[in-house]
């Protein structure tokens, strides 16, 4: 299995005759009766680059966790070289010649780049790891993947700046002698000239007669690598085209395809807007840059932006909890200082956070204590009257739960997160920031969400929307900023199109996309997350 | 465990100052254990010039052989014990294993030579039996490392409570030359912690099991993707853990000529030990640190002990000192990996802003 005999085997002829490389047939998924993925096919062969595309939730990660054996379809069939095969366990993919490289690394940061390479499968000579001929391997692989500046086998992964790691992901497929390599989002962390060299990097991956099924939003990609692309809509396969028969266009609509605003609430009069409530004046810290922002009493501002563009930085920034180093921060007119969460609800300011099983919840702990929660960290007592309020609270957030005393574990996304809303406004917040506050929620229970969070601003209470979802953000906000890079890249008035906020976001002229690049991943790695617990 | 999450962690190639010491003092001070010989020094200085100061003699031949004889049984534990804390486990249970292989070592020598191999056999079988143990407990049952190991050393201190009210049985005569005879000036049970140690650090360096011990203890998620037998790995390195216990107790009888069925509680070599192991750099949660270091945690203790001895202060302030220099201690390793990690963010921030691609920073908000 050394590297020079791979180059020399598989010429590109693997696209000529023959059962495609990798073939999956009627492949459905089913979580608990909800189907993800309803009779998809795809195919990919040797030396092809097969895009997929799809808005967050249409499947795409689900089918290809399929694919690389992490979950077993409920229907429909993998063949790889025409053999059908059953992963139960992606190692079992791994052995079939099927690797992932996912948008969140599988790397040891502490360890170096041989080590990683090699990982579960180290050479040996004796009873030793023979660290020599592990270096060697390494060594070569990752000069074919990049001949002019090869990585080092012996760098610390945890050092290596993003694309390099990639590289070294993609080292590793190639030296588990994987016949296909899926790609999930590998460009999302990626700068211009990074991406470039992915691009040649794929290329070499071609040349080997490697099949890649290659993920992505930025559709301007799948026009420059992909020879056909696949199109997913909640969990169907709408068609699979090559690239030189369709335009964006085409394809945003095939991925869109439905009516938005349907299902957002009214938006405040323009007259409606109450006093500046929160004013930065170039607010810093070691993560953000002189920010400048208002927010008025009576309105939602979203806040947009790419993945890792600051915006998490800056709720956690204003609620304390990473405080700013230097600028100004008043509230209600007054300079003010916040240094901790605790300052930052003292000051009325709410947060309601983007993880909430970790961040927002004690799930082991009742309705009752999870709401007063917050309350009880300012004034230390929860007297009867207090337990009415909590009753009230939670009627006005229209929880179902089978009672104050039911564990929050127990209820549905829609209903925790009411909690956590409920905890805050026991508090009289006058700013309250949501941080992807309907990620992992369902469509019926998103609705609900977005009237409380609609009806805290009709009350005169300022509110911070962040959200991925690009519809949500236009649907909901009354002013949108979008952030870059860690400082505020612009501001759009009401009702903006998806490509200026991905104009502004991205800092690139020619947007394909009416999609946000930003948050596939989270949410739904959260769902994994959510089906691991319940196996 | 939520880091499995949270990995992305991408970095950029600037590093925190010490990337840019180059050398041999680079080199070891950019390793995890680097910050360890930092603090073994500085002790050390103190140490010397205060024992000096007041008279007495730090560097003598005798001196020296006797900080190091006293930190044999320490060493050989937490050698272990670093296995486990390297694979993100923990071993409660070492303290119970030490009284446990002493009498059982003591008591089927019996005092008689001929018994040695016999005595010394039973008790690394017992070892390995409970290291497999606590293993088993640990991965397939799901039991949390703490709890397992601290289940299953009260089930032996259940037992020699029941058996056992005082010292018991008789070491061989040749068998205490391991504990009292020197091989030309260095005492044979010195030689036993190096060969220790050095096995540990060879097999961590140099066997598969280490590579994924570390695997495991980093990221068990990575690990498993990556092929590794998870549980094997964490079940191998309590064995290991054990039998290193049940070698410490082996010594100790020959030190005491007899087995006590207290001798491990007494000095509580289980929170020495994990404390002599975080002391020498290794992240309490796994995945990061080694060996050497631990050598270094409990040489630094050893000095400690020795100068408190030679200035007879009173033994509590001795614990007092021992608890301040062990916290100061992680906390200064805390506070150096949390600037670098910021420093790096900053520079990921810093350079060469690139248009269409964002450099991920959400790193400080994890963990």
């Amino acid at each position: 299995m050394s590297a020079e005999s791979e180059t020399s085997e598989k010429a590109p002829s693997g696209a000529a005759g023959g059962p495609p490389l990798l073939e999956m047939r009627g492949i459905s998924k089913e979580f608990y009766g909800v189907r993800v993925l309803d009779k998809v096919d795809l195919d990919c062969k040797a030396g092809e680059v097969h895009a997929i595309v799809g808005e967050n939730g249409a499947g795409k990660s689900t089918l290809m966790k399929i694919l690389v054996g992490a979950y077993t379809p409920t229907e429909g069939e993998v063949r790889i070289e025409g053999e059908p095969v059953s992963f139960s366990h992606p190692l079992e993919g791994q052995h079939a010649g099927v690797s992932i490289i996912y948008q969140e690394f599988n790397l040891l940061p502490d360890r170096s780049v041989a080590e990683n390479i090699f990982l579960g499968r180290e050479p040996k000579r004796g009873l030793l790891v023979d660290r020599r001929q592990m270096e060697e391997r390494s060594a070569e692989i990752l000069e074919q993947l990049a001949p002019d500046d090869p990585i080092s086998p012996r760098a610390q992964v945890g050092l290596l700046s993003v694309d390099r790691q990639q590289t070294v992901e993609i080292a590793k497929a190639l030296s588990l002698d994987s016949k296909i390599v899926v790609m999930d989002e590998p460009t999302a962390a990626l700068a211009a000239h990074e991406v470039e060299r992915l691009f040649e990097q794929i290329e070499r991956l071609k040349e080997r007669g490697i099949g890649v099924v290659y993920i992505s939003h930025r559709l301007k990609e799948i026009f420059e690598i992909a020879e056909r692309v696949t199109v997913l809509k909640d969990g169907e396969r709408v068609d699979t085209k090559r690239p030189s028969e369709v335009t964006s266009p085409d394809l945003v609509r095939m991925m869109v395809g439905r009516e938005l605003d349907q299902y957002f609430p009214q938006r405040a009069d323009a007259g409606s807007r109450g006093p500046v409530k929160l004013r930065l004046r170039g607010a810093a810290n070691y993560l953000l840059s002189n920010i400048d922002l208002d927010v008025h009493g009576g309105e939602i501002l979203g806040l947009a932006g790419l993945q890792g563009s600051g915006r998490t930085e800056l709720a956690r920034a204003i609620f304390g909890a990473d405080p700013f180093d230097t600028g100004k921060l008043e509230l209600d007119g007054k300079e003010r200082e916040i240094r901790s969460p605790r300052e930052a609800v003292a000051a009325g300011i709410g947060f309601v956070t983007e993880d909430r099983k970790s961040e927002g919840l004690a799930l082991m702990q009742s309705v009752r204590d999870n709401v007063a929660l917050a309350w009880r960290g300012l004034r230390r007592s929860l007297r009867k009257q207090h337990e009415l309020e909590i009753g009230e609270l939670t009627k006005a957030v229209e929880l179902r739960a089978r009672g104050l005393g039911q564990e929050v574990r127990f209820l549905s996304g829609g209903n925790q997160q009411k909690v956590v809303l409920a905890k805050w406004l026991a508090t009289e917040p006058q700013l309250v920031i949501f941080d992807e506050p309907t990620r992992g929620i369902d469509v019926g229970a998103k609705a609900g969400i977005h009237d409380l969070i609609r009806g805290l601003a009709d009350e005169g209470v300022a509110v911070i929307m962040i959200s991925s979802e690009l519809p949500e953000v236009i649907g909901m906000s009354d002013r949108i900023i979008v952030m870059r890079h860690g400082s505020i890249a612009g501001e759009l008035a009401a009702g903006p199109t998806e490509a200026e906020i991905m104009f502004l976001a991205t800092g690139e002229r020619d947007i394909d996309v009416d999609q946000p690049a930003a948050t596939a991943a989270g949410g739904e790695r959260q769902q994994q997350e959510e089906e691991e617990e319940g196996s | 465990m939520n880091r499995a999450v949270s990995r992305p962690q991408p970095r950029v190639s600037v590093g925190g100052p010490w990337n840019k010491v180059t050398g041999a003092f680079g080199a070891i001070a950019r390793t995890t254990s680097g910050p360890v010989y930092l603090v073994l020094l500085v002790v050390f200085i103190i140490c010397f010039a205060v024992v000096t100061i007041d008279g007495g003699e730090f560097l003598s031949v005798d001196n020296v052989r006797d900080m190091l004889v006293r930190s044999v049984a320490l060493g050989i534990v937490a050698a272990g014990q670093t296995l486990v804390i390297l694979g993100a486990s923990l071993d409660l249970s070492v303290a119970y294993v030490i009284s446990l292989s002493s009498l059982l070592g003591a008591e089927t020598m019996d005092g008689q030579n001929g018994q040695i191999i016999t005595g010394i056999g039973l008790v690394l079988l017992v070892g390995l039996g409970i290291g497999l143990v606590n293993g088993i407990v640990i991965t397939k049952l799901r039991v949390n490392a703490f709890i397992a190991t601290l289940g299953v050393g009260l089930i032996i201190r259940g037992y020699l409570e029941a058996n056992y009210a005082g010292p018991a049985g008789k070491s061989a005569p040749d068998f205490l030359k391991l504990g009292f005879e020197s091989w030309g000036p260095i005492p044979l049970s010195v030689i036993l912690l190096f060969a220790v140690v050095g096995a540990v650090w060879a097999l961590l360096r140099w066997s598969r099991f280490g590579n994924r011990l570390y695997a495991v203890g980093g990221d068990e998620q990575v690990a498993k993707l990556s092929g590794v037998r998870t549980h094997r790995v964490i079940i191998t390195a309590h064995v290991l853990c054990a039998l290193a216990a049940a070698i410490t107790g082996l010594f100790l009888a020959s030190r005491l000529g007899a087995g006590s069925p207290l001798v491990g509680q007494e000095a509580s070599y289980d929170l020495q030990s994990i404390a002599a192991v975080v002391l020498g750099g290794t992240y309490l949660l796994g995945g990061r640190g080694g060996v050497l270091g631990t050598l270094a945690g409990v040489l630094i203790l050893a000095m400690l002990d020795n100068t408190f001895d030679q200035l007879e202060v009173d033994p509590f302030a001795k614990d007092v000192a021992r608890g301040l220099i062990i916290i100061a201690a992680v906390a200064a390793y805390s506070v150096r990996w949390r600037r670098r990690r910021r420093s790096e963010q900053a520079a990921a921030e810093g350079v060469e802003p690139p248009a269409g691609g964002t450099p991920a920073l959400q790193e400080g908000r994890t963990t």
